[in-house]
C-alpha cells in the first residue's frame, strides 16, 4: 500500500473517517443537528475527491478494488443521494426529537459499503461492501423504534437480506470451486458448456443481486420495507442500494461494454451481438418485473408501497438498457440511473416533509387537496411523478425515450414494446396520486385531510428545489449529460 | 426564429399570466387572449406572404422549390441526432391558423365560467395550445413525439380539475388511451431511425431524412402501425375513440373546444404528415382497412349521436362520425379526397368548437346538459337558437357552408375508388341530417319541459359564435384560399406534379 494507492482511494477515505467522526462525537453528544452537520461537510468533501482522483482512472487497488469512469460516476450517484437523504432526514427526525445523531453514522457506514460495492471487482471486496451497506441498512429501517411497523419491516428486511446473503456466499464458493477464481471479471465467462457447478452457482449469485434490486421473482421484501422504513430511509433504500448493485452489475456480467466505441456506434451494438451472460435470464427477470411491480401497484392505495411497486418496475426498464449491450447501453444505464435517483430522491423528500412526528404521510388520503394547501410540494412531488411515469418536459421522458432506443438498437424489439405498454399502465397509479393533490383544487376550497402545516426548514426545501429544477433541466436540456456520460467506459476489472 | 414564437408566446405569456394572476386574475385571462391573438396574427401575417400577396425576409412561397414555407433547425441533443426543427408548408399553416382562432375563441368562451384558480387553468391552456403548435410544426420525430405528450398533462388537468360530474373517470380514460398510442409511436419512431442508422451509420430523428429509408415490407408495416395506432386513438378513429364521448363531455367549455377542435385534428395531421409519407407502400396496403374503419365510425358516431340525451354527448358522437371522414379522405389516396379531409379538419374544428361554445354558455344558465328537460328555449334565447340553427345545418352539411364543400369533396374523391365507401358514408350523412335536427328541435322547439328564465347571448358570447359562424359561411362560399393553401402538400404527398417529396 502506496502513497499513490492512499490518493486513489480518497472517496472511500473521506467518508470513512467522517463516520468515525461522527460516531466519536455521538459517543458525546447526541445531537441530531451536529451530526448532520459534520456529515454533510464530509459528504461534500467526499464528492469533491471524487472529482480530484478522475484523471487518475482508470486504475485499481490491490486488485481488489477497481475504479473507472462509471464507477466513480457511481460514486457520484452514492455520494449525492446520501447527501440529499441526509438532509432531508435530518428535518424529518428533528421533528421528533433533536437527539439520534448516530443516525448519520449509520447513513455514512451504509453509503461507505455502497461505495465498495461499486468498485468492487473480487468477491471479498464485493461481500464487504453489500454487508457493510446492508447491515446498516437494518438499524436505518427500524430507526423509529417507537413504530412497530417499521421494526416488523427491519426484521423482515433482516431475515430475508440474510437469506439471499446466505445464497451468495454458496453461490461464490461454488464458483470458486469450479473456476478457481475469486474474481468478478470471471462471471461473464461462464457457460453452460464448462459443466454445471459454476452455472448453478452463478444462479444462486443471481438470487442475492436480485434480492437487492428488487427484481421479480426477488421483489416480496420491497412493499413492505418501504412502507415500514422512514420516508428518507426508504429514499436511500430505493436510490443507494440498487444503484450500487447496477453499478457492480453492469461491469461483472457486461465486461464487453468495455471500449471506446464511437457515441453513436449502433453498427457496433448490432453486429457484435454484446450482451451480458445469460441474457435470457435477465430479460425474463426485465419483462417479469415490469409487469409484475405496475401491475401490483394498480390496487395499492398507499404512496410509499406505490412507489415500491414502481421501482420494481423502473429496475426492470433500466434491465432493458442493460441488456442491450454496447456503449449505448452504457449511456443509458447512467443515465436512466441519474433520472432515477433524481425522481425517486425528490418523492420521497416530500413524503418526507409532508410526515408527521407521528406517521409518515403515505396514504393517497394524505395527498387529498395537497395542491391547495402546499402548491409547491405539490407541485414538486407532481414533477416528480410525471418523471417517473416518463411525461416530456421531465428527465423521464428523455430517459425511457434512450433505455428504448438502446433497446431497439440491440434489435430487443419485444422489450421495447413491453415497456412502452408498462409504461402506460403505470400512468394509471401515479395519476391517482396527482389527481388526489388536484381534488377540489378549482372550487378552491381545502378537501381532505388536515394534517397540520409544518414548516420545512430552508435547506431541506432548497433540496427538494433543486431535484425538481434537476428533472425539468435533464427534461428541456439532457445534452450536456449525454455527452458527459457518453464518454464513459468500464474497462470491466 | 419565427416559427418558434409559435411555441415560445403561449409558454412565455402562460407562464407570466399565472404569475401575475397572484395580484390580479384579469392578468391571467388578458395575457393569454393576447397571446393567442399574436399567434393568430402571426400565422395571417405568414399566410399572406405565403399566399404571396406581399414578401417577408426568409419566407418562401408555397410550392416555389422548396414544398416549405419556412424552417428553423438548432441543434438540441447532437449526440443522439436530436435537434429541435420546425418546419411550415401550407397544412401546418392551415391547422395553425385554426389553433390561433380557437384557442382566441375558447379563452372567450370561458372568460365569466372560470373563477377559481384562474391562473393556473390559462397556463393549462396555454401549454396545450404551445404542445398543439409544436406538434403542427415538428419536422424532428423526437421533437414531434415530445409535443404529442407534452398535450396530454395540461389537459388531463383541465379535464381533471374543471370538469363536471365525472370528470376524473374521463381524465384518466383520455390520458391512458392517448398514452398508449404515444409510446407505440415512440417505439415506431425509435425503430424507424435505428433501421435508418443500420443501412447509413447516421442516428437522425429528422422526418426529412428518414423518409428515404428502404424498408422490408414486414418492418415498413409494423413501424407504420406504430404511427397509425397513435393517430387513430386521437382522431379518433371507430373502435378507439371510447375515450372520446366520456373526455369531451366532462371537459369544461374551453376544454372541449380545444379537444374536439385541435387536439383530433393533430390525429389527422399525424396521418397526413408523418404515416402517408413515410410509409407510403405500408398506408396503400392498409387503406381498405381504414376506410372500413372511417365508414364503421361515420354510420356508429351518426346512430350513437340520435340515442344521447346529455347535449354534449350529441356533439361528441358528432366527431366520430365527422372524424370518420377525415379518415376516409385520407386513405382514398385522391387529391380530392386528401383537400377535402384537410377542409374537413377545419370545418370541423370550427363548427364544433362553435357547437360547444354554444352548449357551454347554455349550460352556465340552466345548469344541465339533459335534452329531456330542454324545449322551446327559441322564445327566451332567440339569438342562441338562430346560431344553434346555423351549427345544426353545418352538421348537416348544409351547401354553403364549409362543411358541405369538405364533405362533398371526400365523397367525390372516394367515388372513384370505392363505390361502397362512398354510398355508405353518404348515409352518414342523412343520418347527420336526424341527429342534428333532433338536437336543435328537442332544444329549442316544441314546448318548454321546466320553465326557465334565462338571459340571450351576451355580446361577447354572441361575437365569439358570430365570428365562427361567418368563417363557416365565408370559406363555404369561398374555399380557395384554403384549397390553394393545401394544394402543394397535397400534390407532393400524392406524388402528384411536381411537388415533390411530402417531407
Amino acid at each position: 500500500m502506496s502513497l499513490a494507492n492512499l490518493v486513489n482511494l480518497l472517496p472511500l477515505a473521506v467518508i470513512a473517517l467522517c463516520s468515525l467522526v461522527v460516531m466519536l462525537v455521538a459517543a458525546f453528544t447526541r445531537r441530531l443537528t451536529l451530526s448532520f452537520a459534520i456529515s454533510l461537510i464530509g459528504l461534500i468533501v467526499a464528492l469533491v475527491s471524487v472529482f480530484v482522483v478522475w484523471p487518475l482512472q482508470p486504475y485499481s487497488v490491490s486488485g481488489l478494488l477497481s475504479f473507472d469512469s462509471f464507477v466513480l460516476f457511481g460514486f457520484l450517484l452514492i455520494i449525492g443521494a446520501t447527501i440529499f437523504v441526509a438532509v432531508s432526514a435530518w428535518a424529518y427526525l428533528k421533528r421528533h426529537s433533536d437527539e439520534g445523531g448516530d443516525f448519520y453514522f449509520l447513513l455514512l457506514l451504509s453509503a461507505l459499503g455502497a461505495c465498495i460495492l461499486a468498485a468492487a471487482s473480487a468477491f471479498a471486496t464485493f461481500f464487504l461492501g453489500l454487508e457493510l451497506m446492508s447491515v446498516s441498512l437494518y438499524a436505518l429501517i427500524g430507526w423509529r423504534r417507537d413504530r412497530a411497523i417499521g421494526t416488523e419491516a427491519a426484521i423482515k428486511y433482516l431475515i430475508l437480506a440474510g437469506v439471499s446473503s446466505a445464497f451468495l456466499l454458496l453461490g461464490m464458493a461454488m464458483i470458486y470451486a469450479d473456476t478457481g477464481s475469486m474474481d468478478l471479471g470471471r462471471l461473464s465467462s461462464i457457460s453452460l458448456s464448462t459443466g454445471l457447478v459454476a452455472p448453478v452457482g452463478m444462479g444462486l449469485l443471481l438470487v442475492g443481486v436480485g434480492f437487492k434490486l428488487a427484481v421479480v421473482p426477488f421483489h416480496l421484501w420491497t412493499p413492505d420495507v418501504y412502507d415500514g422504513a422512514p420516508a428518507p430511509v426508504t429514499g436511500y433504500i430505493a436510490t443507494v442500494s440498487k444503484g450500487a448493485m447496477i453499478v457492480v452489475l453492469v461491469r461483472a456480467f457486461a465486461p464487453a461494454l468495455v471500449g471506446s466505441g464511437g457515441v453513436n456506434s449502433v453498427a457496433s451494438a448490432s453486429q457484435q451481438p454484446i450482451s451480458p451472460a445469460f441474457p435470457w435470464v435477465f430479460a425474463v427477470i426485465a419483462g417479469l418485473s415490469m409487469f409484475v411491480g405496475n401491475i401490483l401497484a394498480l390496487r395499492e392505495n398507499n404512496v410509499k408501497r406505490i412507489l415500491a411497486y414502481s421501482s420494481i418496475a423502473h429496475l426492470g426498464y433500466i434491465l432493458v438498457a442493460f441488456l442491450a449491450g454496447g456503449t449505448n447501453a452504457l449511456r443509458a444505464v447512467s443515465f436512466y440511473l441519474v433520472t432515477y435517483f433524481v425522481t425517486t430522491l425528490g418523492a420521497f423528500a416530500v413524503i418526507a416533509e409532508l410526515s408527521t412526528e407521528s406517521r409518515d404521510a403515505d396514504l393517497v388520503e394524505d395527498f387529498q387537496g395537497l395542491a391547495a394547501r402546499r402548491p409547491w410540494m405539490a407541485a414538486a412531488l407532481t414533477a416528480m411523478l410525471l418523471s417517473l411515469a416518463g411525461l416530456p418536459l421531465t428527465a423521464g421522458f428523455v430517459g425511457k425515450f434512450i433505455i428504448i432506443t438502446a433497446g431497439a438498437g440491440a434489435e430487443l424489439w419485444a422489450l421495447a414494446v413491453i415497456l412502452a405498454v408498462n409504461g402506460t399502465i403505470s400512468i394509471f397509479y401515479y395519476l391517482k396520486i396527482i389527481s388526489a393533490m388536484f381534488r377540489g383544487f378549482a372550487e378552491g376550497g381545502t378537501v381532505g385531510a388536515s394534517t397540520p402545516l409544518i414548516r420545512v426548514p430552508f435547506i431541506a426545501a432548497c433540496a427538494v428545489a433543486i431535484l425538481v429544477v434537476a428533472v425539468v433541466a435533464l427534461g428541456v436540456y439532457p445534452s450536456p449529460l449525454l455527452s458527459f456520460l457518453g464518454t464513459f467506459t468500464s474497462n470491466g476489472f | 426564429m419565427t416559427l418558434s414564437l409559435f411555441v415560445i408566446i403561449p409558454l412565455v405569456l402562460g407562464v407570466l399570466g399565472w404569475v401575475l394572476s397572484r395580484r390580479n386574475t384579469a392578468n391571467a385571462r388578458w395575457l393569454t387572449l393576447a397571446a393567442n391573438a399574436l399567434n393568430l396574427a402571426l400565422a395571417l401575417v405568414l399566410w399572406g406572404a405565403a399566399a404571396s400577396l406581399y414578401t417577408l425576409p426568409g419566407i418562401s412561397l408555397a410550392g416555389a422549390g422548396s414544398p416549405w414555407i419556412a424552417q428553423i433547425l438548432w441543434p438540441w441533443i447532437p449526440s443522439l441526432g436530436i435537434s429541435f426543427s420546425l418546419s411550415l408548408d401550407g397544412l401546418s399553416l392551415t391547422m395553425l391558423t385554426l389553433t390561433g382562432l380557437l384557442g382566441l375563441m375558447s379563452v372567450l368562451a370561458s372568460w365569466k365560467g372560470i373563477t377559481e384558480r384562474v391562473g393556473f387553468f390559462h397556463l393549462n391552456l396555454s401549454l396545450v395550445l404551445a404542445g398543439v403548435n409544436g406538434v403542427f410544426l415538428a419536422s424532428d420525430l423526437f421533437l414531434f413525439a415530445f409535443f404529442w405528450e407534452l398535450m396530454l398533462v395540461p389537459m388531463y388537468f383541465l379535464i381533471d380539475i374543471w370538469g363536471h360530474e365525472n370528470r376524473h373517470k374521463a381524465a384518466v380514460k383520455f390520458f391512458l388511451f392517448t398514452q398508449i398510442g404515444g409510446l407505440l409511436m415512440l417505439v415506431s419512431i425509435i425503430g424507424l431511425a435505428v433501421v435508418h442508422a443500420m443501412q447509413t451509420g447516421i442516428w437522425t430523428f429528422s422526418s426529412q431524412e428518414l423518409v428515404g429509408t428502404v424498408l422490408s415490407p414486414t418492418v415498413s408495416m409494423l413501424l407504420m402501425l406504430g404511427f397509425f395506432a397513435a393517430f387513430a386513438v386521437k382522431l379518433p378513429a371507430f373502435p378507439f375513440h371510447t375515450w372520446l364521448p366520456d373526455a369531451h363531455t366532462e371537459a369544461p367549455t374551453a376544454g372541449s373546444v380545444i379537444l374536439a377542435g385541435l387536439l383530433l385534428k393533430t390525429g389527422g395531421y399525424g396521418l397526413i404528415r408523418f404515416a402517408l409519407p413515410l410509409f407510403p407502400t405500408s398506408s396503400h396496403q392498409i387503406a381498405p382497412v381504414a376506410i372500413a374503419m372511417a365508414v364503421a365510425g361515420i354510420i356508429y358516431g351518426g346512430i350513437m349521436a340520435f340515442s344521447q340525451t346529455d347535449m354534449k354527448r350529441v356533439v361528441a358522437y358528432t366527431s366520430v362520425s365527422h372524424l370518420g371522414f377525415v379518415l376516409l379522405g385520407i386513405y382514398a389516396f385522391t387529391p380530392q379526397a386528401l383537400s377535402g379531409a384537410i377542409l374537413q379538419m377545419v370545418s370541423h374544428g370550427i363548427s364544433t368548437g362553435a357547437l360547444f361554445i354554444l352548449v357551454g354558455t347554455l349550460q352556465d344558465r340552466i345548469h344541465t346538459r339533459d335534452l329531456t328537460r330542454m324545449g322551446g328555449l327559441w322564445k327566451q334565447v332567440p339569438r342562441m337558437g338562430a346560431a344553434a340553427l346555423v351549427l345544426a345545418m353545418a352538421l348537416v352539411g348544409l351547401p354553403g357552408l364549409l362543411n358541405f364543400v369538405s364533405e362533398f369533396l371526400i365523397l367525390v374523391g372516394t367515388w372513384q375508388v370505392s363505390g361502397i365507401a362512398t354510398v355508405l358514408a353518404g348515409v352518414g350523412l342523412v343520418m347527420a341530417t336526424i341527429y342534428s335536427l333532433r338536437l336543435f328541435q328537442t332544444a329549442f322547439h316544441g314546448t318548454p319541459r321546466e320553465t326557465w328564465k334565462i338571459a340571450d347571448l351576451s355580446g361577447r358570447e354572441g361575437a365569439v359564435l358570430f365570428i365562427l359562424i361567418a368563417l363557416l359561411i365565408g370559406f363555404g362560399l369561398y374555399p380557395q384560399p384554403i384549397l390553394q393553401m393545401v394544394n402543394p402538400v397535397v400534390n407532393g404527398i400524392l406524388g402528384i406534379g411536381a411537388g415533390g417529396g411530402a417531407l
